[in-house]
């Protein structure tokens, strides 16, 4: 079974979102999306500064199989990336809870109201047969 | 992976100096082309080329034809890709010293033939796929998807329509279609199919609207399956304003059986190395032939083959002002070309609808047989067209053997993959294609390894996944050679 934190927030487009002290989020993939993907061999991150709008596509994460968009789980203002993900996209296979995260963003007001929480987004992987 | 021999050394390796083959020496060059090349622009040392003797060249290469793993040798059910046989014939008429030595730049008085070759197989293209003009100039299926998104973009601009710059591609879509449709400026807006993978109307209804510069369907999708509501699909985009275009990849399904300007399409590219047969994969170029209907006819790109009293002739930007010009210096890939109207010249009209029966027929049988061994299908409930999914998502689970598992352990039956990981919306799966040039004992026997490979994988894991056993190499490791290149051979010591 995939993991699911309890305490993060998901996307349906298997997205999670973290709440960080300072009011802004970190961002990243799933423990079933990095799962469904494969081997990372490349990710490409958003510029700092850059403007998200929830539901578009933010990332690009991709694998020996496939190359594949992420949607950006909330709207907001990219404050950081995790540069480490140049050189070892990996770490999103290893890890992708923690040293995987992907970048955080200074969210706008209300934007994460649609996101799941960890019951619902495993509700959600098992209709999907994940 | 070092503990493994290379299969066949570069030719490079066989080099020693002043070694040589001098029968077969070309006539010594009189530079007198280089020569108007400014000096700085010519290389001060030799190029560094392999010495050999003639027998190590023959033998060097006899020996890589032997590890090609092609049509010619294998079964090869790559889904999407129709790999189907390539007739002789084809290649011997093509051949011809009449056409092998014609200069693209002779006057149309003198290559007639040629192009008569070519007026017809515009003409035998417009009727089978039911389109009101041809364009042969694209020279690859990316290169017509290209073109066909040009000539929409085209249209629009010419009636003062600034503001379609969008192009909606249903999931199901073929793979190159939104790499295609931002190449041309376009933004892309992906909407899904529903579980039965006809696209879902509610989805395009949303999503059309006064941006809408078009939609890039294939039919049959790449979920193997006859999309059911291109009519309402058709209906939709139009009533907006839009254009359908048709991507050629799954033409082979329905040929001589349904014609994609009939369901409404404006324009549509043709794989000419898919369904007409003309080598390709390695073995050769494409070319992905264009046609279209009434409304964006102006803006074919040139030449184009003519007609009138005098003969046959080349239409020009001078005939077609708002063409979108060319897309290769003279007639595309022209030896490709003539391969094809052969190939269709041999098939004629009822030859055309065969192919479809039988690529249709084939994939079924496969279907039935592969599911009455244990297989899950992707749409177990849809008729295949000239290709179907299966998904071997429950032997990952339980067994922990993937649809890439599968693949490679093909390899030692001496199959060739089918395509793997495509769609993306489908988990593991394997997209199988067999064709209708196969014999039914050749799709038995693949059905055959298939089981006993589900056999294995229930016993014996590890065999499948240890794949490949036979090939000059064994499983690669896909992460370090994406992120580790070894693009150049170097010599051991560098020559002085």
């Amino acid at each position: 079974m995939s993991q699911v934190p309890a305490d993060l927030r998901y996307a349906k487009s298997h997205e999670w979102v973290r709440n960080l002290p300072d009011g802004s989020v970190e961002i990243g993939i799933t423990d079933h999306a990095q799962h469904a993907l494969g081997d990372l061999v490349f990710v490409e991150l958003p510029e700092v500064g850059r403007a998200l709008e929830a539901g578009a596509a933010c990332a690009v994460v991709e694998s020996v199989k496939a190359a594949s968009d992420v949607y950006s789980p909330v709207s907001g203002t990219v404050l950081a990336v995790n540069e480490a993900l140049a050189g070892t996209p990996e770490l999103i296979n290893q890890e992708c809870y923690g040293r995987g995260w992907m970048m955080r963003v200074q969210p706008a007001a209300g934007s994460a109201a649609e996101l799941l929480g960890a019951d619902a987004y495993t509700a959600e992987l098992a209709a999907i047969g994940g | 992976m070092s503990d493994l021999k290379p299969a066949e050394k570069l030719i490079f390796e066989y080099s020693r100096p002043g070694r040589g083959a001098t029968a077969q020496h070309p006539p010594a060059p009189t530079n007198a082309a280089s020569d108007d090349l400014p000096a700085a622009f010519r290389r001060r040392t030799p190029p560094r080329l392999p010495e050999v003797s003639e027998l190590d060249a023959v033998r060097h290469f006899t020996r890589l034809s032997q590890l090609n793993f092609a049509i010619d040798t294998h079964f090869y059910p790559l889904g999407s890709c129709t790999m189907k046989y390539n007739p002789k014939a084809c290649n011997q008429y093509a051949m011809l010293p009449e056409f092998l030595a014609r200069h693209p730049l002779a006057p149309a008085t003198h290559g007639q033939g040629f192009l008569e070759c070519m007026f017809e197989l515009q003409e035998m293209l417009k009727e089978v796929t039911g389109m009101r003009a041809v364009s042969l100039n694209p020279m690859a299926g990316a290169h017509g998807e290209f073109a066909g998104v040009a000539m929409i973009r085209a249209y629009h601009a010419a009636r003062g329509d600034h503001a379609r710059n969008e192009i909606i591609v249903p999931e199901a879509a073929h793979g190159t279609n939104p790499a295609t449709a931002t190449m041309c400026g376009c933004i892309v807006k992906e909407i899904p199919v529903d579980a039965q993978g006809d696209v879902d109307l509610d989805a395009l209804a949303k999503a059309v609207g006064p941006n809408t510069a078009g939609i890039m369907l294939t039919n049959p999708s790449t979920l193997g399956v006859f999309e059911r509501k291109i009519r309402e699909v058709a209906k939709l985009v139009h009533g907006v304003g839009g254009l359908l275009y048709y991507d050629g990849a799954n033409l082979n399904a329905i040929l001589g059986k349904v014609r994609p300007g009939d369901m409404g399409f404006d324009v549509i590219h043709m794989n000419l190395h898919k369904t007409f047969s003309t080598p390709h994969g390695g073995g050769g170029p494409g070319a992905g032939a264009v046609g279209v209907s009434a409304r964006l006819e102006p803006f074919l790109p040139v030449p184009i083959v003519g007609r009138d009293a005098q003969g046959y002739r080349w239409l020009s930007e001078r005939d077609r002002p708002q063409s979108i010009g060319r897309l290769s210096a003279f007639m595309g890939n022209a030896g490709v070309l003539l391969r094809a109207y052969i190939y269709m010249r041999m098939l004629g009209r009822e030859g055309m609808g065969r192919v479809g029966e039988y690529a249709t027929l084939n994939a079924n049988y496969l279907l039935a047989r592969l599911r009455a061994a244990g297989f899950d299908l992707a749409y177990p409930e849809r008729r295949a067209s000239h290709e179907f999914i299966v998904t071997v998502k429950r032997q990952a689970k339980e067994f922990n053997v993937t649809a890439m598992d599968f693949a490679k352990r093909l390899l030692d039956f001496g199959f060739h993959a089918p395509t793997t990981y495509f769609p993306l919306l489908v988990p593991e799966c394997l997209l199988i294609e067999p064709t209708e040039t196969e014999s039914r004992e050749t799709l038995d026997a693949f059905v055959e390894a298939m089981i006993a490979i589900l056999g294995e994988a229930e016993r014996d894991a590890a065999q499948v996944k240890g794949a490949p056993y036979t090939m000059p190499v064994r499983r690669l490791d896909d992460v370090r050679a994406a992120k580790q290149l070894d693009l150049a051979w170097k010599p051991v010591e560098s020559p002085a």
